[in-house]
């Protein structure tokens, strides 16, 4: 695809972190947040980032940002370097995080607006008919001279959001946007979007999430990201698509005790690809993936032989999170400082 | 459409009326650096003047840095026996009223610095938006030396009707005066914006630089006491620091044949003064530019630009 028509891409990126805490005194350790990640974002696409916490995406939409820069490689917006040509990609970007409690706590929501807008160069006249529509299309119309300092955590996340798409940004840049909202308010942000999208065909957005539900709903494409590395990227539709050859079970059962050798775990048993557990107060909870439903009495023999009684069981279609498991080894929430323990809880 | 000033209230306050008014400018339009200078003095009036009401602000700017001039005209009184005929206390009691103003500009900056990242977190939005950030700071820093300025000019007027400051019509050299408050204020928010970058490299400590600086360099700078009386290698101190000639200037721009002379700038006139603070004027925001450049580069290559300590 010709550079021009890609509103962002990246060549192998890196971005290495010096923190503290090396094994003498005073000696940086270093991290690596993005371990060579490379992608072409056509415009128009609603992309999206998925990983678990830590995995690199804020990483990477700061440097697409221009708030960070790369260690290494080159990363591109609109066609322009985000390292050399940092003004020009602001003036055609916006970004919106998630959870934010940030604000100018004493201006009212139209101040605050009118002021980002301002900063973009925008006429009174277009400020004032854009804010007048995205205040109501969000719902904080009648909220508009209420001081941010006097807003729920919603209404303040709608306000950033208008902040992020009044400036009519060729790329918005979502850091995680329905982190820590209600379900009415991640929904309104959601169907937000979608118009948004729907209105604006040659603009693009891009998203990260750890809500597999929500990038399957709002994304065209997406890319699962796991350790600073890019571990796959397509259509949503795609991706689960390449689970259709296996077959997917929910099992709960009683709880299961550890297993005591390498051959006593569940993906010992033939016909077993992968499997994640997650232990809840009175019983486990399998998400398993077999090679066909054959597979399935001899899970629940062994299952049996460790003492563990089943309590329900259904078959049901692949997920993202299917795709995730199968890809990384363990669930999307579970921490990624943990290894596997090879039984994928 | 319903549009917002039909929906607005009658009566209801919109406060960014007059910087609207400017931003609405062609030229003003046209540029990036203009539209971040007067959203950042439009911003940084509203955080310095809107934390409480009309009164207790009022009573804040005015009365804090009188009673600090206070603290001096009674320690003064009670040293010389009430001598406050004497020049010098003219000297002492106009440098301190102006360097209300030196303390404004070199800790306004570093101080927008921490508010908008630690404070306010906006950091994020704001340097992802296409302002510019050094004229965004200044901006901000020009709020706080327009109270700083209110402030010095009701202490000064303070001082003439109640301590008989000899400033009259006949001893204000305009000229001069011009002159001195326009290169003064280059030459220090120069040395503010310097300080400002740095503190974007500086973490939870950012908000000190400012106050650090201009408190360390108060005895230098020939506020408090002439800098005859120091010591040589102290008063070189004060010879770099461009806040000693501004106060110089603006005494002798003020105070005409008033004012007292001491030997350190006996061999300079006038002119001399202003050609300095023009160079420091100059070699400051040279360095500013760089500096500044310098910083961002560093804060974007660390990832400090947004950072938050929580402190």
């Amino acid at each position: 695809m010709s550079s021009i028509s890609l509103a962002v891409e990246t060549h192998d990126v890196r971005r290495i972190y010096k923190i503290r805490g090396g094994k003498r005194k005073g000696e940086a350790k270093t991290l690596i947040a993005l371990d060579g990640v490379s992608m072409e974002v056509p415009r128009g696409e609603l992309f999206g980032l998925l990983g678990p916490n830590g995995a690199g995406k804020t990483t990477l939409i700061k440097i697409l940002a221009t708030l960070l820069l790369p260690s290494s490689g080159t990363a591109k917006v609109d066609g322009l370097d985000v390292t050399t040509q940092t003004q020009e990609v602001r003036r055609r970007i916006s970004m919106v995080s998630g959870g934010e409690t940030s604000g100018f706590g004493l201006l009212t929501v139209e101040e605050n607006l009118w002021m980002f807008a301002r900063f973009y160069g925008l006429d009174n006249k277009t400020i004032k008919s854009r804010l007048a529509e995205m205040m109501q299309m969000v719902g904080i119309y009648d909220r508009r001279s209420t001081k941010i300092s006097d807003l729920s955590t919603g209404l303040r996340q709608k306000m950033n959001f208008i902040r992020g798409f009044i400036s009519d940004p060729r790329v918005v840049f979502l850091d995680e946007p329905t982190l820590g909202l209600d379900v009415t308010a991640a929904r309104d942000v959601r169907d937000f979007v979608k118009d948004w999208m729907a209105q604006n065909p040659d603009r693009t957005l891009l998203l990260t999430t750890h809500y597999m539900a929500e990038a399957d709903e709002l994304c065209d494409r997406l890319a699962i990201i796991d350790k600073g590395k890019t571990l796959i990227c397509d259509s949503p539709e795609n991706l689960k698509r390449r689970l259709q050859s296996e077959t997917l079970f929910n099992l709960k059962i009683q709880p299961l005790r550890k297993p005591t050798s390498p051959e006593d775990v569940i993906e010992a048993v033939p016909g077993v690809r992968s499997v994640t557990i997650a232990d809840q107060i009175d019983f486990s909870e399998l998400r398993l993936s077999l090679e066909g439903e054959d597979a399935l009495p001899a899970v629940l023999a062994h299952l049996s032989g460790r003492g563990s009684g089943l309590l329900s069981l259904e078959k049901r279609e692949p997920t993202l999170e299917d795709v995730f498991t199968q890809l990384v080894g363990r669930r999307l929430d579970e921490d990624t400082s943990q290894n596997s323990t090879g039984e994928g809880r | 459409m319903i549009t917002l000033s039909s929906a607005r209230p009658e009566g209801d306050h919109r406060p960014m009326g007059f910087a609207d008014r400017l931003l609405s400018l062609p030229f003003v339009q046209r540029s990036d650096a203009l539209r971040s200078f007067i959203l950042g003095a439009w911003l940084g009036w509203q955080i310095e003047s809107n934390w409480a009401d009309p009164l207790l602000f009022a009573v804040y700017s005015f009365a804090r840095p009188l009673a600090s001039v206070m603290i001096l005209v009674v320690m003064y009184s009670v040293i010389t026996d009430g001598a406050t005929q004497q020049p010098i206390f003219a000297y002492i009691y106009l440098g301190n009223a102006l360097y209300i103003i030196v303390g404004g500009m070199l800790a306004g900056i570093s101080w927008a610095v921490i508010d908008d990242r630690e404070h306010y977190r906006t950091a994020k939005q704001l340097y992802t938006s296409p302002l510019v950030g050094y004229a965004y700071l200044c901006g901000r820093g020009a709020a706080r030396l327009l109270i700083g300025t209110i402030s010095t000019i009701i202490v000064t007027v303070f001082g003439v009707l109640l301590f008989g400051i000899p400033i009259t019509f006949g001893s204000i050299d305009l000229p001069f005066l011009i002159a001195s408050i326009v290169l003064g204020l280059t030459t220090l928010s120069g040395l503010g914006l310097i300080i400002g970058a740095i503190s974007f490299q500086l973490g939870r400590n950012a908000w000190q630089a400012g106050e650090l600086i201009s408190g360390a360099l108060y005895l230098f700078a020939g506020a408090l006491f002439p800098l005859d009386i120091l010591p040589p290698v102290l008063r070189e101190i004060g010879l770099i620091f461009p806040a000693t000639y501004w106060l110089e200037a603006m005494r002798r721009a003020l105070l005409g044949a008033n004012m007292i002379g001491f030997q350190t700038f006996a061999a300079l006139d006038n002119t001399a003064i202003t050609f300095i603070l023009l160079a420091m004027s100059v070699g400051l925001w040279i360095s500013a530019a760089f500096v500044y450049r310098w910083s961002m580069r560093q804060a974007r290559e660390k990832g400090v630009i947004d950072l938050e300590t929580n402190y």
